[in-house]
Order: structure tokens, then sequence, then C-alpha cells
């Protein structure tokens, strides 16, 4: 059996000579300090980065709060350890450790990561070494901990599926209970004779959303992937993603955690819906997490008063992939602005993240403005028509500008762009257009200060799972960089235009991690073993590791990066779903192809794209009008399909 | 216009355990963060982005514990000060403790201006690595006799630190080497120590009371253990009091039970 150690005695002497130990002391507001009892199904999640980056994910908070709310399970969190302190644990032999009560990692009966980036996958095998667990599936045994992780990245699980026992796929407020339901059983019998961690697996790999990579075995020809073929009859051969149907009966995280040291993101996060069917098409978020499911407007309210009067936060961010589409967020933001002012809170902000530009006016931007304006940012993506119409981004340049005009007439000095490079058909008229659309930009806010700035932030594209772009092959490290150098030569002069770009050779690593089949795990390991983790940090950060990797592992960057990939190939993905249908996916390749623009389905017509169909839910909005006309702004003709489900939220 | 009267309170709060690892930063966002979950009508400051009138004193080393660190506030209308101690702590994560909390006088001293020295608990440990937690299966007679090994350890230490302190108070002058952003300096350090004892012997070292300056000459307790020797290391350290001096006299800002400014004088140093 497992025993509820603590490992802090033997830590705390060695905490005061490394860097920030705050990030190994627990103690967050919010914490919830369920003591160790071995008679409890026992979690530990865990984001596999620095504390500071970790702590603020909601999609662990959440998990960690509903596991708790349990009376069979209890829940615990870690992060991965900064460099430092690894070498000291090492040398000390102190196994990775949960920050509530310094448990020892492999003590619990399950560990949950978070695969948000896959510059992490490193930083995963480093915890699973850390914790004493063997990294591979195949070499752990019956007492050895559930490796299992959820999030975006898992929708390509391949290049982690020898070292995961289970993946998780969509939201995880539902399965995580049954996945405990599962615990709870196994260690009701699993001391029975003949019981082999197998048994497990099988038994997990019945939870739908579930995916056991060890029931499957990949197969090849010529040197490519050809497909999975399932050990066991009960192993599905399709594993469908998890979708709870309705946000507003999970109103989580109910008690944000506050930190006691500075984290990324360090105010109350609210998340007022889930999904996003705007179509942009390099953005795997938003094919994944569709439907559209919104917050109730009275709910969000309520938890935004709850969360600033429990934490005493003067920030509050509504989270979503597109927050100015939420129906009616001008009256929302203006109420909660209305409750603090009579909490006698002081002068709170509210932040909206991912605003797309077609929906943020002078309104918005008066409403927002409140204790502290640090910038705003927009996002884009590209700097023409032409390229917005491919990647189905619709939104004018007349958008932007009133939009910036509005931010920097309300006061706002700085306004940060996002943008994309190395986009399908891009030419490099399209690149400059970033500048000038900067520059633009900048002239507006001179209308109103001298000091307006625009920071152009570039990054280099990377193919994801999921979208019509799968198919498209990432452009070269030489060309990403040859267009950041086209950039930085236009903008040199530009006045008031700061440029900022991502490294093209970590947005390599990142592709060949983002679509890579079973072989990739081997590249991980070997970066890994040889001292390649907090990947996502660029001091840290060497290419050759990645290359050297590849080559070792007989694979090559043009084939696994670079190579465009055709409707007959076999995607190393094809067993897992996201409701959305390959075809939907792939006409919707052949129109951004031909510059064919695709409106939002949330107030249009249904084009079928599986998400709802296939799962028989629908879009939950409180209003069926979009926020700035017609479909994206753009009045294009909507008169196809059928009528749009949407369910509308009752007034409560 | 002119501005409103200011209007300013000061308080008073310890900091142990395990929050002891968080930086000053950190401190004054929790303070910010509890003034505002009760309530507090907090001064901000003007500008583009306002932030709330708070000061503190003397920095307190990460991983440092404290009985004495204080902190002035400003408000916009006076609130009384009683109950504002347990107010204050009970919107405060564990380890931090609001002790006390009096108004204080238009035209005081910052804080910062204010202290003049301070008193700390130094452990000074060995410069061997710290004895390994005995494993689980070591038997009772091998774990006494570790247990002899250590208390021997301790009490070796305990005489060299002795001695280290006798030659540090004889000494008539102290260079000490400072680096501070790549260029290096030698200050004589003696006459920063005000005071320096041995209190006895800690679990794993030996414990000094000092009383170390922070105008002029100053020292901080990592240094002192360097001037004590290459083979000490710090162990654990906890402030006690930050000293003022107010007419000749030293005394503490504010006294840990006082809530108003007559019982302060009962916190004066009997020196």
């Amino acid at each position: 059996m497992r025993r509820m150690t603590s490992v802090w005695p033997r830590l705390e002497p060695h905490l005061a000579r490394v860097q920030k130990p705050a990030r190994y002391i627990g103690c967050e507001e919010g914490a919830k300090a369920k003591t160790p009892d071995d008679s409890l199904v026992s979690w530990l999640f865990m984001y596999p980065d620095a504390y500071e980056i970790g702590l603020p994910n909601q999609g662990l908070q959440i998990l960690y709060e509903i596991v708790n709310e349990r009376s069979d399970a209890r829940a615990d969190r870690s992060y991965a350890p900064w460099s430092d302190l690894e070498a000291i644990m090492r040398e000390e032999q102190i196994p990775l450790f949960s920050v509530e009560h310094h448990t020892p990692g492999a003590e619990f009966d399950a560990i949950g990561f978070n695969l948000s980036a896959e510059l992490t996958y490193t930083n995963l095998l480093n915890c699973v070494d850390l914790a004493g667990i063997p990294i591979r599936t195949a070499d752990r045994s019956i007492d050895d901990p559930l490796v299992m992780a959820g999030g975006h990245c898992t929708y390509n699980p391949e290049p982690l599926a020898d070292f995961l026992d289970v993946v998780v796929l969509g939201d995880g407020e539902e399965v995580v209970g049954e996945l405990t339901d599962v615990l709870v059983d196994w260690r009701a019998h699993r001391d029975e004779s003949g019981r082999t961690r197998t048994d497990l697996l099988r038994a997990i790999a019945r939870v739908e959303g579930c995916y056991v990579p060890s029931l499957y075995e990949p197969t090849y020809a010529d040197g490519h992937f050809t497909g999975l073929q399932p050990l066991f009859a009960d192993a599905p051969e399709i594993i469908e993603k998890r979708t709870i149907a309705d946000l507003g009966e999970w109103p989580y995280p109910k008690e944000q955690l506050s930190p006691l040291t500075e984290v990324v993101h360090d105010r109350l996060n609210v998340e007022v819906f889930r999904g996003c069917t705007r179509g942009c098409r390099f953005c795997q978020a938003g094919m994944i997490t569709r439907p559209v499911r919104e917050r109730p407007a009275d709910q969000v309210r309520h938890m935004v008063a709850k969360g600033l009067e429990r934490t005493g936060y003067d920030e509050v961010s509504l989270t979503s992939l597109s927050t100015a589409d939420f129906s009616g967020i001008e009256p929302t933001v203006k109420g909660i602005m209305s409750d603090a002012a009579d909490a006698g809170c002081g002068p709170i902000s509210v932040s909206l993240p991912s605003l797309r530009v077609d929906a943020f006016g002078v309104d918005i931007a008066a409403q927002i403005n409140g204790a502290k304006r640090t910038g705003l940012t927009f996002a884009p993506e590209a700097g023409t028509w032409r390229m917005r119409q491919i990647i189905n981004k619709l939104i004018r340049e007349e958008d932007l500008y009133e939009a910036v005009d509005a931010a920097f007439s309300q006061g706002w000095q700085r306004v940060k762009l996002y943008f994309l490079i190395g986009l399908p058909s891009e030419t490099d008229e399209d690149t400059l257009g970033i500048a000038e659309l900067s520059k633009n930009c900048v002239a507006i806010g001179r209308k109103y200060t001298k000091r307006a700035s625009v920071t152009a932030s570039v990054g280099g594209f990377v193919p994801k799972p999921f979208t019509p772009f799968q198919w498209f092959g990432q452009n070269t490290v030489e060309e990403l960089q040859r267009k950041v150098n086209l950039l930085r030569d236009a903008t040199r002069r530009m006045h008031g235009v700061n440029l900022k770009w991502h490294d093209p050779k970590a947005t390599l690593a990142e592709g060949i991690a983002s679509r890579g089949d079973r072989r990739v795990g081997a590249v991980i390991e070997d970066v890994w073993r040889n001292g390649g983790t907090f990947q996502e940090w660029s001091e840290n950060f060497e290419v050759d590791r990645w290359h050297e990797a590849m080559d070792r592992a007989g694979l090559t960057i043009e084939d696994m990066v670079y190579r465009h990939r055709g409707e007959a190939d076999v995607l190393p993905w094809e067993h897992l779903s996201a409701g959305l249908h390959k075809d939907f996916l792939w006409d919707d390749w052949q129109d951004a192809l031909a510059e064919v623009g695709l409106p939002d389905c949330r107030w249009t017509p249904c084009y079928d794209c599986g998400a709802c169909t296939g799962y028989g839910i629908e879009h939950v909005v409180a209003s069926a009008t979009p926020p700035a006309g017609g479909s994206q702004g753009t009045g294009q003709d909507l008169s196809i399909g059928h009528a749009v489900p949407v369910q509308l939220l009752e007034r409560r | 216009m002119s501005p409103p009267p200011k209007i300013k309170i000061r308080v008073r709060f310890r900091r142990d355990g395990k929050i002891r690892f968080i930086s000053h930063r950190d401190t004054a966002r929790l303070m910010e963060r509890a003034i505002r979950k009760i309530g507090l009508p907090i001064a901000y400051s003007e500008g583009f982005s306002p932030r709330p009138r708070i000061a503190f004193g003397l920095a307190l080393t990460v991983a440092y514990e404290s009985d004495a660190e204080f902190l002035d506030i400003d408000l916009v209308t006076p609130v009384d000060c009683e109950g504002l101690p347990e107010r204050l702590t009970d919107a405060l994560p564990d380890g931090l403790t609001v002790d006390a909390a009096v108004p204080l006088e238009n035209g005081s001293e910052s804080l910062q201006q204010a202290i003049v020295s301070c008193s700390w608990l130094v452990e000074v440990l060995g410069s061997h690595r710290a004895p390994a937690e005995p494993a689980d299966d070591v038997t009772t007679d091998t774990a006494g006799a570790l247990g002899a090994n250590v208390d021997e350890d301790i009490a070796a230490l305990v005489v060299a630190v002795e001695e280290a302190v006798a030659a540090v108070l004889a000494a008539p002058e102290l260079p000490l080497e400072r680096e501070r952003k790549g260029k290096v300096t030698v200050a004589d350090v003696r006459p920063a120590i005000l005071d320096l004892e041995v209190t006895g012997p800690t679990e794993h070292g030996v414990q000094l009371n000092a009383v170390l300056a922070t105008e002029t000459v100053t020292l901080r307790p990592a240094e002192l253990v360097r001037v004590l020797g290459d083979e000490f290391r710090e162990g654990r350290v906890r402030r006690t009091h930050q000293w003022t001096r107010v007419d000749g006299i030293e005394q503490e800002p504010v006294n840990p039970s006082s809530a108003n400014r007559s019982a302060e004088l009962a916190g004066m140093r009997d020196s």
C-alpha cells in the first residue's frame, strides 16, 4: 500500500539557497488542505513547467476542486521544480513532491498533467523521472501511479504515447469523476490474485474520452505511419472527446487559488464561455472546443463579485477564446463595475483577453478602463485581407483601425498586435503588410498622444491537428527567419513600432511534436536525456539537441515538419475525434487555398462540421445576434445551409 | 486645490513558518490584497496607473522570519484601529500575523528613515553538510549513536562560535569585502555590530543574538556569519526588533501590544 509521507523536513534546509523558494511551499489562499489519508483515491495534478506559469492554469484548478469535493478522493498539485532545485533534489535523493503536503509523487494513485504546449513535453518526462516512476509505461508496475494527461496538446498525444498511461480528450469536469470511480473500484480489487496493471488500463479505456496508448500498436509502411491497431476488443477504434453541455452547471473554480508569490495572469480569472466558432483555420483551440457554451451573465457577475471579495484582487479577466463575442458583454462589464463599487472594493479593472477587433468599440474601451491600463492586445493575425481570408480571420483593416482608435482615445498608450508568419500561400507582400498595419496604428495613436506605440508580436505558424491547416507543410526555419528579417528591416525606421518575434528554431521544435507520430517519442526522450528541459524558456532552448535527437531516431525534419500532407495520408491522430468530420476540415482547407471565407455558425446556418451533430449538443448563447452586424462584420451572404441550432439561455 | 490632510496608520506584523520564503514584493502584494479584502479606505497614488499608498520598513530577506515588521498605510478617511490587527490577520495567509495598529501623527518620519538598527536571532551552522534524516531501517542503537555524534558536534560548534564572537568583539576593526554590481569594496564593519552574544545551541547549530546597525555603516546577518569565519554557515534567522532613536532613546516604531502611542513608550529598549 502507498503511504502518505512528507519530504518537507529534507527539503526545507535547502530552500534558502534556491531561486524563488516560494514556488515550493504551497500555502496559496484557496488551497485545499485535505489531510493525506491512504484510504482516499489520491490525484496529483501537475503542470510541467515552472510554478509561476503553471499555478494559474484554470483547467487544473477546476479538476483540483472537483476531486477535493468528493468524500472518497483528494488532490494535491505540483509543478516542475526549477533547475537549481532539481540539482539539489537529485543530489539529496528528494523525489518530486506536491506543494500542499510535500507528499512524494510516487505515493499518489494518479498523476494528471496538463499539456498546453509542446515544448513542455521534455519536462513531463523529467517530472515523472524525478518522482521515481519509470518514464515508459511498459516499465511501470502495478504499484506505480497512473500517468495521465489532458489539455489541448492531447489531440495528438502520439509523441508521448510511450510515456502516458492514459490520455483524456476534451472537457475534464465530468470525466475526472468517472476516472476517480474507476480508481475507487480498482483499490477495492487490486490486491486480488492475478490482477495486472493492464486490467486497470482496460477498465479506463472503457471510459468515454480516455485513450490508453499502450492498448494500440502502430503500423508503418515505407517509413510512414499507416495506422493504429487496437490490441484488445474493448479498446475503441475511435476515441471521442468529452464535452460538457452547459458551462453554467460547472461554476469552477469556485475558489481560485491566489498565490503568495507573483505568477503570470496574477488576477481573478472567470471563464465566460468555452468554445469558439469564428472558424479561424490556424486555431486548434477554436476547432477542438466547439460548440460555443456561454456562462449565464448573472453567474459571471456572481463569480466575479465573490472572487474579488474573497481574493482582494483588483483585476478580473473574463476569459474565453474571444471575449468580446460574449452575448451582452457591455452590460456584463458594466454590472461587474457597479457590483464592485457597491461592495466598496476600490478601483478595479476588467481585462478582456483575446479581443476581436470587430467587436471592440469605444463603449467597451471606456468600460474596462479601470484601476490600471497596462496595455491592450488585438490579434489581427495577418497583414493583408487576402491572407486573413485564407485563415478565415475576417476582420477588415477598418475594423482594426476603429478598435485601435477607440483604445487610444480612451487613454491607452500602448497597443500590442499579434501576427502569424509562415501561413499557407503567404507572399512577402502579406508579410510586409504586418509592418504597414502597425505603422498605421501608430499614426492613429499619435492623434491622441505622442507616446503612442505599437508592439507587433510575430510568431511562426505551427500547423495543428484537427484544423484545416493540418495538411500544410510548416515553413522552414530559414524561411521564417527570412520573413522576420524582412519585417525587421521594414520596421527599423518606423517610430513607435516595436517588433518582437518568436525564435523560428523553437517553432521548429514545436512542429516536430505537434504533428509527429509515435516515433517522435524517442526524440522527446533523447532531448530530455541530454539536458533539454524548460524548452519554453529561450535561455534553455538549443535547437541542436532536437536536430541530433531526430538524427539518432532516424527521422527527418523534412518529412515530419516541412512536408505537405495529402488527402490520402493517414494522420497520426485519426483514431481520436474532436467531433469534426475529416471531409469538413479538408473542404475548409480547399476553401482556404481558394481564399474563400466561412461565416460564424453561432449566428448563421450550420455547415455541419460535426462538433454539435455528432454529440447531440448545441451552442448555448444568450443572444442569437452577432455583436457587430452580420457574421464577422463582413456583410457576406450567409444564406446557406440549414437553421442554426441555438439554445437560448433562460433569463434567471 | 490643496491636497487633503494625510491620514496614516502604522501596522506591526510577524512572519513565521513556511511563508518566510516569500519576497518583500510578495509581502507587499499580500498586504495590498488583505487591505482590499477588509475594505480599508486606502489612498491611491495619482496618475495613469494608481497604486495603493503603503510603505514598508526595511526589506526582510527571503527565508528570514520576523517578530517586528512594520507597514505604513495612507488612508482617505480615518479608521478605528481597535480590532484592526485581528481583521487584517484574518485576511492574510497563515504565517503573517498583525500584532498592532496605531494612528500615526502627521509629519512622522518614514520607516525607512527612522530605523537605525535591528535585533536578530541568527543560527550559525558548521560548514559540514546538514545531517541526513535517519533512514527508516536504522536500528535504535545506531540512531542513538548518531544522536550522540550530533550532540558532540554541536558542543564543539558552540565553543568555536563563542571564540569567534569574542574575537570579533575584541577586534579594533573588521574589514569586509563586498561586491555590488561587479564592484568590490572593503569597509570596516566593526562599528555596525552594536551587540553580539551567544545564546545557546539549537537543534543543528548555535544561536546568536545580534544588534546590527542599519544606518551609516551597516551589516546584514549573512555578512555577520561571514565575518565570524569561513567555517560557519547561516541557518535560521529571525528579526526580533527594529529600532528607532527618539531623543537619544531607542524604541520600536510600534510596540507589539500597543493600541495607542502612549503605550508605545513601554516598548523602549532597556540598554
